[in-house]
């Protein structure tokens, strides 16, 4: 199945790209996808412990199992305001 | 229809445009006793760097989400405080507004108390960077990973906002 994933601030200017699509194995979860990406891009994987993820634009734990068409989101550290 | 209560986007923002959206509520009952406001600004220095300006980026769809649940969070604290929260994103220049907020009550110990409130969550939950373009650089500003449901951060923004 497919899923896009979006990269925001530092996590973006790494890969290059704020969006991705990238095809996942049914059952992989937000972390699965996170370590797929970490392996594609080794600079990110300092943010394993500082990042928050989002599916569908709403807040989401790592646990989170990904369907066909999820929007997943990474994000670094923020700073608004 | 006026102002959204809640808002992101490029335009400059203006606390006019909030207090009105916070102080009438289409009822006409006169119950306000007070308004609070902050605006956050672009400042010309940070941690001994010159700034030359900021550039903002959001997540817009959760941004507007973490807002709504900031809202959320207060009514539950202050059942009588309005909020109104605008966010600007893209470039602004020193001395340019980023963050808007106004907080109506009846009386103004709920007003000044949410107002705080909202700027630390914001801080500490919206998905929002800052990108600081400085004399000799730019880098992303880096503050705290955006966890809504972390019960240290809401108590310290309890704390701060003296609930």
């Amino acid at each position: 199945m497919r899923v896009t994933v979006k990269l925001f601030a530092r996590l973006r200017d790494i890969a290059g790209t704020a969006e991705l699509l990238r095809e996942v194995d049914a059952g992989t979860t937000v972390r699965g996808l996170w370590q797929q990406l970490a392996t594609e891009y080794p600079e990110i994987a300092s943010y394993e412990r500082s990042i928050s993820t989002a599916v569908n634009a709403d807040y989401a734990r790592r646990d989170q199992v990904l369907a066909d068409g999820d929007e997943v989101a990474f994000l670094p550290p923020v700073s608004g305001g | 229809m006026g102002v959204p209560l809640l808002a992101i986007g490029v335009e400059p923002l203006a606390l006019d445009t909030l207090i009105a959206a916070v102080t009438d509520r289409g009822d006409a009952t006169g119950s306000d006793g007070a308004v609070a406001t902050f605006l956050g600004l672009v400042r010309n220095h940070n941690v001994g760097r010159v700034v030359q300006h900021l550039e903002y980026e959001a997540y817009e769809p959760l941004a507007l989400r973490a807002f709504e649940r900031i809202d959320q969070e207060i009514q539950a604290r202050w059942p009588d405080v309005r909020l109104a929260l605008h966010h600007r994103i893209g470039r602004i220049e020193i001395g340019g507004a980023s963050v808007a907020i106004a907080t109506a009550s009846p009386h103004r110990g709920h007003a000044f108390s949410a107002c705080r409130y909202a700027i630390e969550r914001i801080k500490q939950i919206a998905p929002i960077w800052k990108r600081e373009f400085f004399d000799g650089g730019d880098v992303w500003i880096e503050g705290a990973t955006a966890d809504p449901d972390d019960a240290a951060a809401l108590a310290e923004a309890e704390r701060i906002a003296c609930v």
